[in-house]
């Protein structure tokens, strides 16, 4: 049993009343501990391919198994609760509030699951040490450089201990050595065990991933291993 | 999420956006502090009348000799029967009858009133010591007539503000001489100015004993009898009670009439009360307007910040949680509103007191607690549309928006 289980899943949107396939009978598995990149032109269908394995979408048909439960199809609550505790997500536009300060944006996940503030405090200085910005605690995101505040992101995204992270561009709206440094950071989270899945047009990531999917068209059109 | 990270998230969320949250204060609070000054205005009102009718006694029964029907042409009407004149004797039983507190005779004549050459014509009000307790008087200087019963003729006169100015000006009054009629009597005691009431201006009355009354005008009648009862609720008892002791003492006859405030202050109360209700439910409307300005703002707020709740949504907020949040935010801005009016409306209603100092313009407690409940149910109330709205994001959309 793989950890994550897509079964035959489309992903049809309804616009007026004209239907796009989005995602076209996709079946694919991805175990536990793997760094995976999908990669392809824009529309391929590659971002809902991650909003679905995110819980943030549901497939229109087709199964999608998270750790041998099927999580597709479960009610909102309990699609937040996976998201909670599973899943994390780094965004190309690092996506922080702007009114918390680092420190509070990470222990953001922590306070919505009702962890008490104490734990939080305490992970969140080991989390924001682990990415190398203790000292950047209590800056707003508008205090932080770009690559800082992926890294902030990436403590918040991880401070769940997630089993899968869904990383969007991580480095899309970074310059290219400090692209870099962040994908080197999340490497370094999928060798300590947590599955990478990272959406990229960036072909340098795509040569880094141990496992490559192209897309095309909502459909697989490779899908290579090295 | 703990319930105190809710507050903390919310309070956080609404310090984000000072001029939206500030305004939204604003609106609640001026609705708020609305009811708070026009309820104590009504209620002010209300209190200045019945009080005023209050110091006439509202638990006063006035006993007219004289009976006056007001039903038509009945057999007691057509049956001769002589009026028997209400005497000081009649008074004095009136004192044994049962919830009665107190009585006051009334003897009342017209009479020239002159001291040290200066000369006046004034009423004149023969009673007992209990009428300054009867009519809530109050002492400028001296004391009020002394308790000597009913029968005694003793030469003291008590004098009302205005007539003390008009006779002896600058000079004391007190243990002065005054003729008043053809008597002569000593002041011992001057009445505090009492201002225009709603009964008869005391500040132009000269009291005396009403045995001395009956004297001077030569009479053996009394004008009225004021009858206090214990309390309101003891009035239709003292009613029967006077009426029957009367009755056996004028041989079976009804020949008084009997009069009580209390219906005529039971009316104003009422009529007042519904008017300050009134007033009260004009600015209720405000509140309801501040509580759509409050799902407004809030409307506004989610639309705003759609990328944000996309982002808890992701970060696995529940929906439940995201309309907390919402519902959170918009009960504190109320609460923070509400607790600005209050001291607002408290300010006004101080002021107006300041300003009228006749008028009691305290907001009565029912508003003050009504207003507030009012604020935080439109403010949660209207807050429940936007945080459904909230809670119902699709994430995928909202995080397109942006932070």
């Amino acid at each position: 049993m793989s950890q994550i289980e897509l079964d035959e899943v489309d992903r049809i949107f309804e616009i007026g009343d004209t239907c796009v396939h989005a995602l076209k009978s996709i079946s694919l598995a991805i175990d536990a501990g793997e760094y995976l990149a999908v990669m392809g032109p824009s529309g391929s269908g590659k971002s809902t391919l991650l909003n679905l394995l995110g819980l943030l979408d549901r497939p229109t048909h087709g199964q999608y198994r998270l750790e041998g439960h099927e999580v597709g199809a479960l009610p909102p609550d309990q699609q937040a609760r996976v998201r909670s505790e599973r899943i994390g997500f780094v965004f190309q536009s690092f996506h922080l509030v702007p009114r918390l300060s680092a420190a509070e944006n990470v222990a953001l996940p922590m306070m919505l699951a009702g962890i008490a503030a104490g734990e939080r405090q305490r992970r969140v200085a080991e989390a924001l040490a682990a990415v190398g910005l203790e000292s950047r605690a209590d800056h707003r995101p508008q205090q932080l450089s770009g690559g800082q505040r992926q890294r902030v992101a990436i403590a918040r995204a991880t401070i769940m201990r997630p089993a899968v992270l869904l990383a969007d561009e991580p480095t899309g709206n970074l310059d290219r050595a400090t692209g870099t440094e962040v994908t080197e950071l999340l490497e370094g989270l999928n060798r300590g065990g947590t599955t990478l899945i990272v959406v990229t047009h960036d072909p340098a990531i795509g040569e880094r991933a141990r496992r490559c999917l192209q897309m095309e068209d909502g459909a697989v059109r490779a899908d290579q291993r090295r | 999420m703990r319930p105190f990270d809710l507050l903390r998230f919310a309070l956080q969320a609404a310090a984000g956006s000072p001029l939206r949250t500030g305004l939204m204060a604003l609106a609640m609070a001026i609705g708020v502090a609305a009811v708070v000054v026009l309820t104590a205005l009504g209620d002010g009102a209300r209190r200045y009348v019945v009080d005023e009718f209050n110091a006439l006694g509202s638990n006063l029964v006035i006993v007219l000799p004289g009976r006056t029907e007001t039903g038509g042409i009945g057999i007691g009407t057509l049956s001769t029967s002589t009026v028997r004149d209400l005497t000081l004797r009649d008074a004095a039983a009136l004192l044994r009858a049962d919830g009665v507190v107190r009585i006051a005779p009334l003897v009342v004549g017209d009479a020239e009133v002159s001291s040290g050459g200066r000369l006046r014509s004034s009423f004149v009000v023969g009673t007992t010591s209990d009428f300054a307790r009867v009519r809530r008087l109050e002492m400028a200087q001296g004391r009020f007539l002394p308790d000597e019963g009913l029968e005694r003729a003793s030469s003291w006169a008590v004098i009302g503000a205005t007539i003390r100015d008009e006779l002896f000006g600058a000079r004391p009054a007190l243990g002065a001489r005054l003729r008043i009629g053809d008597r002569r009597f000593r002041v011992i005691g001057v009445m505090a100015a009492s201002g225009q009431g709603l009964g008869m201006n005391t500040d132009e009355l000269v009291l005396i004993p009403a045995a001395s009354a009956q004297a001077m005008f030569n009479t053996n009648t009394l004008f009225r009898i004021l009858v206090e009862a214990q309390d309101r609720n003891a009035l239709q008892r003292v009613k029967s009670q006077v009426e029957t002791v009367l009755m056996a003492r004028h041989d079976g006859e009804r020949d008084v009439t009997l009069l009580t405030q209390d219906a005529v202050v039971g009316t104003f109360d009422r009529i007042l009360a519904a008017l300050t209700l009134a007033v009260a439910g004009i600015a209720a409307i405000s509140l309801a307007v501040a509580g759509i300005l409050v799902m407004n703002v809030m409307l506004v707020a989610v639309t705003q910040r759609t990328g944000e709740i996309g982002l808890l949504k992701a970060l696995g907020a529940t929906p439940a949680t995201i309309r907390s949040a919402f519902l959170a935010e918009a009960a504190l801005l109320s609460l923070a509103g509400a607790a600005i009016g209050l001291l607002l409306g408290f300010t006004g209603a101080t002021m107006l007191r300041a300003a009228f100092p006749e008028l009691p313009a305290y907001p009565p407690s029912w508003a003050v607690s009504a207003g507030l409940a009012t604020s935080l149910v439109t403010g949660i109330g209207f807050g429940v549309l936007p945080a459904r709205r909230a809670a119902r994001l699709d994430p995928v959309l909202a995080l397109a928006r942006g932070l």
